[in-house]
């Protein structure tokens, strides 16, 4: 527990002062009031918007702990809710229509899982086919129109309520836990970690590499189909240009500002989903704080340089050895004095 | 004296991969530098080239001491160097490559029709007449050494190293490759000869310097040494000096457990025949390059075999890949430990019970209390030095990481494990512990296959040796047959088999 802590340390201080900076701008941030039993808040609001991103940060993380990227979640979130929208359209009933959607997530991550394992292709390489021929395969789907829908048990996956929470949020949390669950309670988070580190070493010991890869990457197309779900369920249509346009790239970076290295190994998919808060919260805060819409992606920007910066080794060992400066200055001062 | 070395020292971290070391170049004459892995060689050629900066000692040409910064300074002071893997690029044509950098031009653009002819010309002094328009890449390994060469001595000139150049051509090919290196040695051109290939050193070179582990060991006219002599001086041991030969006790005839007939390649391993009895350790020896690490890959199915098959008393074995062997009992503890063996940012504990987990399956974690165990056990066992089990294995010393693959094969209990180099940039305290441990798995009836480029090793653990040369099994020593000198013999010899 304590080590779980530590770990996920940087990014709870980076969330809390977040918050506080946004607050001193707009007090009203974290006041939460409840209203015809839902809450509602613009830290109620965070926790709903972030849950495209957070979904995909879930998938993202165990990608990227096998030294892999995928670039191409964008688009499987908008062919996801483009097959969503159409069967529910087309009379199917939500049950049968989020079959579809996930198994056509599943079916973008085999893809990519096979070119990255079995053809060896590079997972940059591999996932940008699929990020430029997805929204294209979704425009087919939708025939170039916004496909809406009146189903409203779809329409509740992205507004409804459940005792309280935005069902969004719902999903998300049950997501990253039952996902942390199963890579922590087998063996899976540390046979993906042994092969994000050392994919040789891993096939030598007897790790079957090829089948885990292609698992992670299906794993992530899971992730997107629920994130497009969400989506489309939002806005109640299918946008096949538009849906999780640049998601992948904010997906990427709550694992970085999770402290998750592109180079594989160790993950923490709890850090990566305090990454996709931090990054909402940016969003959010920079609004409510009153700032012109212009100013939105330059703060953020900047918000998330710093946040790096204040996370890298170099600044932990710059900052430690400054505190032990200062203990050696108090130290003799203190004898001066005695 | 055209190049001249003199007490040339460079340390890392850790190790002095040169210690004094003299060396003296002659123009007009090809000087081969010998020596096993690690002895120097390659950092002595990057401190020529510029790719390293020596520590201490003096390297003039031509009586003028220099200081090359970087390959490009030490190819304008006049040393050209060609490497193993052409440093070319395939996909310009081989007139582009030749004249790289340094274009021929007219009213400031490139003039392609002067390039040609140059190019052309180049060429025909080294005896060769292809098509100069064509990219270098469709051209095979010995061309684009070759025109590596011209273009290296066309832009230096005064002493050509070649590293390793004939790994990857056929017979003709080298001997073309000779004759264009012989003619340039005529013209006056000093050439510096690295090759693990000793027919060809005897072949072509005129003098002979040995390394052995970043010394100078001896420099002398090749036609003065015999093929006997020189390995001696590469291995560091002399056949007078009769070592104590300790061979594990043997039980007599004992139980086949192994077989693989027919096992091999091609172009990498000649097909093999090999049994391995129940609790035998066979050694394999051979020089770098003679297909030992090869043999054990095809055993472990880390490559796919060709022809052959491996059959136990239960008949027919599938080892299609390295969790086939595993399922059958086999385990292999490779060579290269950083890249193929440890996982570097994993802990002790992780590293040690990783095969174990991958062969249970995800599904089935092993509680933490009885990985905790198993690692205090073999960390216990195997003494391996360390504040804790929880210490990623990257901050290990050489020795304790390699103890710690070791763990992980132990550990899944296999019948039949596969050593390579079980030994190399280990301390002397953890060699033996190592040897050792060796000889208490026979003594529980596990099966060993040893790879060893040091003969003492080979012999204090095997009942048996296979010798290795040039990708062919050679020669089978048993019991008492095994010695320092009947297996340098087998390396050495040009027959086909020894007695």
């Amino acid at each position: 527990m304590h080590g779980t802590l530590k770990r996920l340390a940087p990014q709870l201080i980076a969330l809390a002062t977040l918050i506080a900076l946004v607050s001193v701008f707009y007090p009203g941030f974290l006041s939460v009031s409840l209203n015809d039993g839902r809450l509602v808040g613009p830290v109620v609001d965070v926790l709903k918007r972030s849950a495209p991103v957070a979904l995909l940060a879930v998938g993202m993380t165990l990608v990227i702990a096998t030294r892999g990227i995928d670039l191409s979640v964008g688009a499987t979130m908008a062919i996801c809710g483009a097959v969503a929208a159409y069967a529910v359209s087309a009379g199917y009933g939500l049950p049968v229509a989020m079959l579809l959607a996930i198994g056509a997530g599943l079916l973008a991550g085999l893809w990519n899982g096979c070119l990255v394992a079995i053809v060896g292709v590079q997972p940059f390489v591999a996932t940008l086919i699929l990020m430029t021929a997805g929204r294209g395969i979704a425009q087919l789907i939708t025939e170039g129109r916004i496909l809406t829908f009146t189903d409203p048990a779809f329409a509740f996956l992205g507004s409804g309520n459940l005792l309280g929470l935005p069902m969004p949020t719902w999903i998300w949390i049950c997501v990253a836990v039952l996902t942390t669950l199963l890579m922590r309670r087998t063996a899976l988070g540390l046979l993906i970690e042994a092969i994000g580190i050392n994919r040789r070493a891993s096939a030598l010991a007897g790790v079957n590499a090829v089948v885990l890869l292609i698992a992670v990457y299906m794993a992530m197309g899971f992730c997107a189909a629920l994130a497009g779900l969400v989506v489309t369920a939002d806005i109640r249509g299918a946008d096949a240009n538009n849906a999780g346009l640049w998601l992948e790239l904010d997906a990427i970076l709550a694992v970085v500002i999770g402290g998750n290295s592109l180079l594989g190994g160790r993950f923490s998919i709890a850090a990566s989903v305090i990454g996709a808060l931090i990054i909402q919260t940016i969003s959010i805060g920079i609004r409510l704080a009153g700032f012109p819409s212009e100013y939105n992606l330059l703060i953020k920007a900047v918000l998330v340089v710093v946040i790096l910066v204040l996370q890298s080794p170099r600044f932990g060992t710059e900052w430690h050895y400054w505190r032990q400066q200062l203990q050696f200055k108090r130290l003799r001062e203190g004898k001066i004095a005695k | 004296m055209l190049l001249s070395i003199r007490s040339l020292t460079k340390s890392f971290p850790g190790t002095k991969a040169l210690d004094g070391v003299d060396f003296d170049l002659r123009s007009g004459e090809v000087h081969a530098l010998l020596g096993e892995n690690g002895a120097g060689k390659s950092t002595l050629i990057k401190c020529l080239t510029g790719a390293y900066q020596r520590n201490a000692g003096t390297i003039a040409l031509d009586g003028a001491e220099i200081e090359p910064q970087s390959s490009g300074e030490a190819q304008e002071l006049g040393i050209g160097t060609v490497y193993q893997e052409v440093n070319l690029l395939p996909n310009l044509t081989v007139a582009q490559n030749l004249l790289f950098g340094r274009e021929l031009r007219r009213f400031g653009l490139i003039d392609s029709r002067a390039m040609r002819a140059a190019a052309q010309e180049m060429l025909g002094d080294y005896g060769l007449d292809i098509n100069v328009d064509r990219d270098l890449g469709g051209y095979s390994v010995a061309i684009r050494q070759i025109v590596a060469i011209a273009r290296a001595v066309a832009l230096s000139g005064k002493v050509l190293i070649l590293d390793e150049p004939t790994a990857s051509l056929d017979a003709r090919e080298v001997q073309m490759l000779f004759t264009v290196v012989r003619r340039l040695r005529d013209r006056g051109l000093g050439v510096i000869f690295v090759s693990h290939f000793l027919d060809q050193v005897f072949d072509l070179s005129d003098r002979v310097t040995v390394l052995r582990n970043g010394r100078h060991v001896v420099t002398t006219e090749t036609a003065a040494l015999t093929r006997m002599t020189l390995i001696e001086h590469m291995l560091g041991r002399t056949l007078q000096d009769e070592v104590l030969h300790n061979p594990p006790p043997d039980r007599g005839k004992r139980e086949k457990m192994l077989e693989f007939s027919g096992f091999g390649r091609r172009a990498v391993v000649e097909p093999f025949d090999l049994v391995i009895g129940k609790g035998e350790v066979v050694g394999l020896a051979g020089l770098l390059g003679s297909g030992r690490t090869e043999s054990a890959e095809l055993l472990f199915g880390l490559r796919a075999t060709q022809s052959g098959e491996a059959r136990d008393q239960n008949g027919k074995l599938d080892l299609s890949g390295p969790r086939a062997a595993i399922a059958q009992g086999f385990g292999f503890a490779p060579e290269d430990r950083k890249l193929d063996g440890i996982v570097a940012d994993l802990s002790i504990r992780e590293n040690i019970i990783l095969g174990l987990q991958a062969r249970r399956g995800w599904m089935r974690p092993i509680p933490r209390a009885e990985q905790n165990r198993l690692a205090d056990s073999y960390i216990k066992r195997l003494d391996i030095r360390t504040s804790g089990k929880e210490k990623r294995v990257g901050e290990l010393s050489g020795g304790n990481q390699q103890k710690v693959v070791l763990a992980r094969w132990l550990a899944m209990n296999p019948r039949f494990l596969i050593l390579d180099e079980p030994t190399r940039g280990i301390d002397v305290g953890a060699h033996a512990e190592i040897l050792h441990l060796v000889h208490e798995l026979v003594e529980q009836g596990m099966s060993l296959l040893v790879i060893s480029s040091e003969l003492d090793e080979l012999m204090a653990v095997s009942n048996r040796v296979i010798v290795l040369r040039d990708r062919c099994h050679v020669a089978e020593l048993v019991g008492h047959e095994i010695s320092g000198e009947s297996i340098m013999r087998a390396i050495a010899s040009t027959e086909e088999k020894v007695e």
